[in-house]
């Protein structure tokens, strides 16, 4: 069955809707409750959970995005949101990284297939990373002169 | 052997669930703040529609493109700077959920593949090519392009660095 052949391509297509369809909900459910989040609470008390240091938000927001276990997707509508709401580029981009590279909840599946050792080392290095990834990102963009609101 | 048995559907929906309660809650509490959070999310949900569907379509196209069987065939091959070059392409187009692809992981560490390719194929699934638009539309072009080409380094950073402090550990069998 090559790629372009009709069958190949309706049953791309159904995947994909499936794929898709099970994504809603979550996009549904992220959006509605970072809205009452949002409402509920001024950017200004959102600052102040965040606002302390630097590097303790960094930490944070990367523990949070570790234990999150939605799909990517959540991660850019939250981190969106969090941004509009004052919450600092650093802690963001630690949070968008963290919830993509380091999985508390797939972690025993995750040991279970590619060894205990593996999987703890592989997740505490992309925990390491995942600061190092928001500095670097954040300084570069200072950098280059490009803001990001 | 929990997650990867687990229909995902079940708990998104519940989520779901969970955050209309909530609202619920909320009318009740407090209508007015309820009201604008719902009018908020409207909002947010009309601006986000074109790019939805334009992940739709790149989702499409990249499921259309690649198959599994295609992706497995590239990570078999033998370790080293192209092995992690591959496993980094391979990570970056791999789609469907991070625990679908831990038993073909399995198997080919059993079947030779070095530590370093499972490790940046993993960290690679954080740059998400499907869901640029969205990305771009929260944070803008500038910063998705420099997060991306972060991830895609520190992907090849992390095989190197999991792959020495791992160095014991044994593929699953």
């Amino acid at each position: 069955m090559t790629t372009g052949s009709p069958h190949r391509i309706r049953t791309s297509l159904i995947k994909t809707a499936r794929t898709f369809g099970q994504a809603l909900p979550v996009i549904a459910g992220m959006l509605l409750l970072t809205s009452l989040a949002l409402t509920l609470f001024s950017p200004q008390q959102f600052a102040r959970l965040f606002g302390r240091n630097d590097m303790l938000d960094a930490l944070l927001a990367a523990a949070l995005g570790s234990i999150a276990a939605g799909p990517p997707l959540a991660s850019y509508l939250l981190g969106g949101e969090l941004l509009g709401g004052g919450v600092s580029l650093l802690a963001v981009t630690a949070l968008v990284v963290s919830w993509v590279t380091v999985g508390l909840v797939q972690l025993p599946a995750e040991a279970l297939f590619l060894g205990r050792r593996f999987a703890v080392t592989r997740n505490l290095v992309a925990f390491a990373f995942t600061l190092a990834v928001a500095w670097l990102t954040v300084q570069t963009l200072h950098g280059l002169g490009i803001s990001v609101t | 052997m929990k997650r990867q048995d687990t229909k995902p559907g079940h708990g998104r929906w519940w989520f779901l669930a969970a955050v209309a309660a909530l609202y619920a809650l909320c009318a009740v509490l407090a209508p007015e703040p309820a009201a604008r959070a719902l009018a908020h999310a409207g909002q947010a949900l009309r601006h986000m529609l074109p790019v939805l569907a334009l992940v739709f379509v790149l989702l499409f196209v990249f499921d259309l493109l690649l198959s599994p069987q295609r992706v497995a065939q590239q990570l078999g091959r033998p370790g080293g700077a192209r092995g992690s070059l591959i496993a980094l392409a391979a990570g970056i187009l791999s789609a469907g959920p991070i625990y679908a692809w831990y038993p073909l992981l399995a198997e080919l560490r059993a079947k030779g593949m070095r530590a370093s390719t499972a490790a940046v194929f993993l960290y690679a699934r954080a740059i998400k090519l499907p869901l640029l638009p969205l990305l771009f539309h929260y944070f803008g072009a500038g910063y998705s392009v420099v997060l991306s080409l972060y991830l895609a380094v520190f992907a090849l950073l992390s095989g190197f660095v999991t792959e020495r402090l791992a160095r014991t550990a044994e593929p699953a069998g």
